[in-house]
C-alpha cells in the first residue's frame, strides 16, 4: 500500500456517529471495545447469579429460592461466564490488540467481525430470558441441568433448554467466526519480516485456540441439535428406549468441552508472559519453547476429554489411557510455569497493577493446575467427581487462570486503549481485595468437598455448615471489590494522566510504538520487522 | 464505645455459634472399605507431592520477588542461549523428574487402583440392585436368603425443617425411612441403574460412586469392614430434588444380617397379599403413600406446581372413570397413570405394590378436594388384576 492511498483512506474516515457508529462499524478498535464492555457487563451479570447462590448456601435450610430456581441460576452463570464473559474478554483483546502486534491496519474481515460481535447481545436475551418470561408465567424458567445439558435431564427440561440450546448456537457460530478472522488475520496480515516464529506470545496463543474452537465449536453444536431432536422430534440419540444412550451426549459434549478449557486458558497465556516481560525489563524466556508447550497442549487438549466423567462407566483400559493422557498435560505446562518463572528470574522488577495480577494469576493457577493433575487419578476421582473440590478446583483454573488473567490484560492494556493512566492505588486494592476474597471462598470448597458435600445442592446437611459461610461471606467481598474494577474501569476512559505511547518502561512490541489512544487507523505506514 | 462494644459482643456471639457444630473436617472421611481405604492413601500421596511441588516453586518465585526488584536496585541480567548440549540436559531432567512423578509414583498405584476398583466380581458374595429415580433410592436384593426384598428409601427430613420452621435433627437431609442394610465384611457386587435421569449413588465413607444410567447397567462394589451407619447423598444434578435424595447404608454383623433378612421377608409377604379394605383404610394408608412418594412434586395439598407437575384437586384424571365396560382400566386413566407413568410423571409398578397403588388412588379421589363419583375407590384386588 503506497502512502498516497493511505492518505486517501485517513481523509474517508469519516464515519456514523451515535448508535449507527457501533452497529455498523467495522473497526477492529471498535469492535474490541464492545466486546470488552459486552464482556463486563456479562461478568457483572453472572457473578450477580452467583452471589444469589452463595446467599442461599450462607446457612443450612430453604432461605431465599425453591430448588428449581437454584438450579437455573447455577446452569446460566456457568454459561454467561464462560460464553459472555471469559470468552468475549479473549476476543475483545484479540480485536484490539492482535493486529497492533502484527502491524496490521485491521482485523481480515472486518464485516465478519462486527456479526461476530452482534451475535452476542441476542444470545445472552435468549439465555436470561426464559427468566423473566417465567414471570408471566411462560414456561418454568432457565435451563435447570446446570450448563452441561445432560440427557436426560434436559430432554425432561422446560422451554428454558430450548433457548439454551438456540444461545449456544449463536454463541458457537460467534466463536466460530471471530476464529476464522483471528486465523485468516495472522496468516496474511502480518508485518512484513515477522515470521510465524517472531509472532508476539498473545498471537501465538490466540492462533491455538482459534484452531481448537474452529475444530471442536461444530461438535458441540452437533450434540445440542441432537438434543433438540430428542425432545421435539422423536429422535433417541440419548434415549436408551430407543437404542441411544445418554452417556454418548457427555463424549460429544466433554470433546467440546475440555478443549473449551484451554479456548478460555491460552490467549491468557499469551499475553501474560508480555507482561511478566514488561515488567521484569528483560525479554521472555524460552520463546521457542512456549510456543511448542502451547501447541502441545492445544493437540493434548481434544484426547483427554472422558476424564469428566470417569464414573459414569467405562472400560479399563479407557479409564486408564484418559488417566494417563489427561497427566501427560502436566509435561508442557510444566515447562510453561517453568518459562513464566524463569522470565521474572533475575530482572529488575516492579509491581504495578498488571504485574501483581501476573504474579498472583501464576500462584493461584498453578493450585488450579495440580489439583487438575490429582483429579485425573480414576480411583481418587471417585470422590472428588462433582464434589466441591472439584468446584474449587476449576475456579482456580477458570477465575484465577482465566479471570484474574484477564484482569492483568485489562491494567496492562487499559493506558494504551484509553490514552490515560487508571488509578493505581486503586488498582492495587482492587488486586489484593481479589485475590484474598478469592481464596477465602474456594479454599473452604475444597475442605467441603472432600467431606463430602456434593456440588448442585440447594441446602446440605449440617456438617457443611460453617465452611459454606465462610465461603459466603469471602465471595460477597469477592463480587464487590469488583465494583472498584468497574470504577477504575470508567474513570480511565473518561480521563486521568496522559498515557505516553510506551506507557511502561519495559514494554516491547509494535502496539506500544503507536500514540496512546492509537488513530482510528492503526498504522499510516507498515512497521517493517528486522 | 458503645459502638465498638454491640460489635465485640456480636462478633463473640458469631465466634460461639460457630462452636456449636465445631465439626471441621480437612479430608475425606474415615474410610470403611478397602476402596476407600486405598483412595485416601493415593489421595494423601498426591496431595503430598502436589503440595512439595507447589511451595518448591513457590518459595523460588517468592525469593525472585523480593531479590529482583527495581526498588533494591537490581539491574536485569539477560538471560544468554546455553549451548545445546546444556539445554538438552536442562530439558530432560525435569522432563525425567516429571515422568517419574506422573507415570511411576503416581501412575502405578493409580494403575491398581483403577483395576481394584473395575473387579465386581471377584469374591463378591451376594447381589443387590439400586435403582435410582426422581428422588429416591430403591433397592433390590438378587440372590440368597434375601432374594426378592425389595424396598423404597425416602427422605424423611420434614418440609418443616428445610424452611427452618422446625429444628433440624442431627442428620438433616442424610436420613431416610428404609435404609440399605449389608452385612459388614462381605464383599457386595451392586448393580445400578435408573429410571429416569442420571443419579450416582456415593457414600464417601465407601469411596465408590457410580453414575446410574436409565436403560443401562453399570456396575461398582463394596465391601463395609466395620459396622455403623453410613451417609451419602446423590451427586449428579437431577433435578429439582437432587439435594433431597441421600444414600443410608447400615452395616450390621452376619447374624443381625440374618435376622433382618428373615424379618423383611415376613413384612414383605404379608404387604403383598391383597385383600378388600374400606374406603377409611385406604384413605389412611394412602395418605402416607402420597406424603411420602407424591407431595414432593404434586404438592401436600395437592395444588401441583403448574405447568411442570399439575394439580390433582379437581384433575381430570383424578376425578375421571378408572374402569371401561369391559371391567379393564382405560387407557391415561387414572390407574395407566400411576402404574405406567407418562413424561415426567414416573411409572410406579415396579415401585410400589398393589395395597400402595391402591391406597394412594384412593386417596387422591377421595381427598385433595376430590371427591370422585365415578369409581371412587380402587382395591388391591383390582390393583393386581389390572397388572395381569
Amino acid at each position: 500500500m503506497s502512502t498516497t492511498t493511505v492518505a486517501h483512506h485517513e481523509e474517508h474516515s469519516d464515519h456514523p456517529t451515535g448508535i449507527m457508529r457501533w452497529l455498523t462499524t467495522t473497526n477492529h478498535k471498535d469492535i474490541g471495545t464492545m466486546y470488552l464492555t459486552f464482556s463486563l457487563i456479562m461478568f457483572l451479570v453472572g457473578g450477580s447469579m452467583i452471589l444469589g447462590i452463595r446467599a442461599e448456601l450462607f446457612k443450612p435450610g430453604l432461605q431465599l429460592m425453591n430448588p428449581d430456581f437454584f438450579n437455573q441460576l447455577i446452569g446460566v452463570h456457568a454459561l454467561i461466564m464462560i460464553f459472555a464473559a471469559l470468552m468475549p474478554a479473549a476476543t475483545g483483546f484479540a480485536n484490539w490488540m492482535i493486529p497492533l502486534q502484527i502491524g496490521a491496519p485491521d482485523m481480515a474481515l472486518p464485516r465478519l467481525n462486527n456479526w461476530g460481535f452482534w451475535l452476542l447481545p441476542p444470545s445472552a436475551i435468549l439465555l436470561t430470558l426464559p427468566f423473566t418470561l417465567a414471570l408471566f408465567g411462560i414456561g418454568d424458567g432457565a435451563l435447570a441441568t446446570g450448563w452441561t445439558f445432560y440427557p436426560p435431564l434436559s430432554v425432561q427440561g422446560g422451554i428454558g433448554v430450548d433457548f439454551a440450546i438456540f444461545a449456544v448456537h449463536l454463541l458457537g457460530i460467534s466463536s466460530v467466526m471471530g476464529s476464522i478472522n483471528i486465523i485468516v488475520t495472522l496468516f496474511n496480515m502480518r508485518a512484513p519480516g515477522m515470521t510465524l516464529m517472531k509472532m508476539p506470545m498473545f498471537a501465538w496463543g490466540w492462533l491455538i485456540t482459534a484452531f481448537l474452537l474452529v475444530a471442536t465449536i461444530p461438535v458441540l453444536a452437533g450434540a445440542v441439535t441432537m438434543l433438540l431432536t430428542d425432545r421435539h422430534f422423536g429422535t433417541h440419540f440419548f434415549d436408551a428406549a430407543g437404542g441411544g444412550d445418554p452417556i454418548m451426549f457427555q463424549h460429544l459434549f466433554w470433546f467440546f468441552g475440555h478443549p473449551e478449557v484451554y479456548i478460555l486458558l491460552l490467549p491468557v497465556w499469551g499475553f501474560i508472559p508480555q507482561i511478566l516481560q514488561t515488567f521484569s525489563r528483560k525479554p521472555m524466556y524460552g520463546y521457542k519453547a512456549q510456543v511448542y508447550s502451547l501447541w502441545a497442549i492445544g493437540a493434548l487438549a481434544v484426547v483427554v476429554w472422558a476424564h469428566h466423567f470417569f464414573t459414569a462407566g467405562m472400560p479399563v483400559p479407557a479409564l486408564l489411557y484418559f488417566m494417563y493422557s489427561t497427566m501427560a498435560i502436566s509435561l508442557p505446562l510444566a515447562v510453561l510455569f517453568f518459562c513464566w518463572i524463569k522470565t521474572m528470574w533475575k530482572g529488575s522488577m516492579t509491581f504495578e497493577t498488571p504485574m501483581l495480577f501476573a504474579v498472583g494469576w501464576i500462584i493461584l493457577f498453578g493450585i488450579g493446575g495440580l489439583t487438575g493433575l490429582v483429579l485425573a487419578d480414576v480411583a481418587a476421582d471417585a470422590q472428588y467427581h462433582n464434589s466441591y473440590f472439584v468446584v474449587a478446583h476449576f475456579h482456580y483454573t477458570l477465575f484465577a487462570g482465566g479471570i484474574m488473567g484477564i484482569m492483568a490484560g485489562v491494567y496492562y492494556w487499559l493506558p494504551k486503549m484509553t490514552g490515560h493512566m487508571y488509578n493505581e492505588k486503586l488498582g492495587k486494592l482492587h488486586f489484593w481485595l481479589t485475590a484474598i476474597s478469592f481464596n477465602v471462598t474456594f479454599i473452604p470448597q475444597f475442605f467441603v468437598g472432600l467431606a463430602g458435600m456434593p456440588r448442585r445442592i440447594p441446602d446440605y446437611a449440617l456438617q457443611f455448615a460453617e465452611f459454606n459461610m465462610i465461603s459466603t461471606i469471602g465471595a460477597f467481598i469477592l463480587g464487590l471489590s469488583q465494583l472498584l474494577f468497574v470504577y477504575n474501569i470508567i474513570s480511565c476512559a473518561r480521563g486521568g494522566q496522559k498515557a505516553t505511547d510506551k506507557v511502561w518502561e519495559g514494554a516491547e512490541g509494535l502496539e506500544w510504538t503507536l500514540p496512546s489512544p492509537p488513530p482510528y487507523h492503526s498504522f499510516n505506514e507498515q512497521p517493517v520487522i528486522k | 464505645m458503645q459502638v465498638f462494644k454491640k460489635i465485640g459482643v456480636g462478633l463473640a456471639a458469631l465466634l460461639a455459634s460457630l462452636n456449636v457444630y465445631a465439626d471441621y473436617s480437612w479430608n475425606f472421611p474415615e474410610p470403611v472399605t478397602p476402596m476407600a481405604l486405598d483412595t485416601l492413601h493415593v489421595h494423601n500421596k498426591f496431595m503430598i507431592i502436589t503440595a512439595i511441588i507447589f511451595f518448591a516453586v513457590l518459595a523460588i518465585m517468592i525469593y525472585s520477588i523480593f531479590a529482583h526488584r527495581k526498588s533494591k536496585g537490581y539491574k536485569a541480567v539477560a538471560d544468554k542461549a546455553p549451548s545445546t548440549a546444556v539445554e538438552i540436559f536442562w530439558t530432560l531432567i525435569p522432563f525425567a523428574i516429571l515422568l517419574l512423578i506422573d507415570f511411576v509414583i503416581m501412575g502405578i498405584p493409580a494403575y491398581h487402583s483403577v483395576v481394584m476398583m473395575e473387579d465386581t466380581r471377584d469374591q463378591s458374595n451376594m447381589v443387590i440392585k439400586i435403582t435410582g429415580s426422581q428422588w429416591r433410592w430403591q433397592y433390590e436384593y438378587l440372590d440368597g436368603d434375601a432374594k426378592g426384598i425389595k424396598f423404597v428409601s425416602n427422605l424423611v427430613t420434614t418440609d418443616d425443617q428445610l424452611h427452618n420452621k422446625a429444628e433440624k435433627g442431627e442428620h438433616y437431609l442424610l436420613e431416610v425411612d428404609n435404609p440399605l442394610v449389608l452385612p459388614v465384611g462381605e464383599k457386595v457386587r451392586i448393580l445400578m441403574t435408573a429410571s429416569d435421569v442420571l443419579h450416582n449413588w456415593w457414600v464417601p465413607q465407601f469411596g465408590s460412586s457410580r453414575v446410574a444410567v436409565p436403560g443401562f447397567i453399570r456396575e461398582t462394589w463394596v465391601q463395609v469392614e466395620k459396622a455403623g451407619t453410613y451417609r451419602g447423598q446423590c451427586k449428579e444434578l437431577c433435578g429439582k430434588g437432587h439435594g433431597y435424595m441421600p444414600v443410608v447404608v447400615n452395616a450390621v454383623p452376619m447374624e443381625e444380617y440374618k435376622v433382618w433378612v428373615a424379618k423383611k421377608q415376613e413384612e414383605q409377604k404379608a404387604a403383598s397379599e391383597v385383600k378388600e379394605m374400606t374406603k377409611e383404610d385406604l384413605v389412611a394408608q394412602g395418605k402416607t403413600v402420597y406424603e411420602k412418594n407424591c407431595a414432593v412434586c404434586h404438592q401436600v395439598t395437592g395444588a401441583g406446581l403448574p405447568p411442570a407437575f399439575p394439580a390433582l384437586t379437581g384433575s381430570k384424571i383424578a376425578t375421571g372413570p378408572i374402569f371401561g365396560a369391559d371391567g379393564k382400566y382405560l387407557k391415561d386413566s387414572h390407574l395407566d397413570r400411576l402404574l405406567n407413568g407418562k413424561g415426567v410423571m414416573p411409572a410406579w409398578k415396579a415401585t410400589l405394590n398393589d395395597t400402595e397403588i391402591a391406597a394412594v388412588i384412593t386417596y387422591e379421589r377421595q381427598a385433595l378436594g376430590n371427591a370422585a363419583t365415578v369409581d371412587p375407590i380402587v382395591q388391591p384386588t383390582q390393583v393386581k388384576a389390572a397388572r395381569e
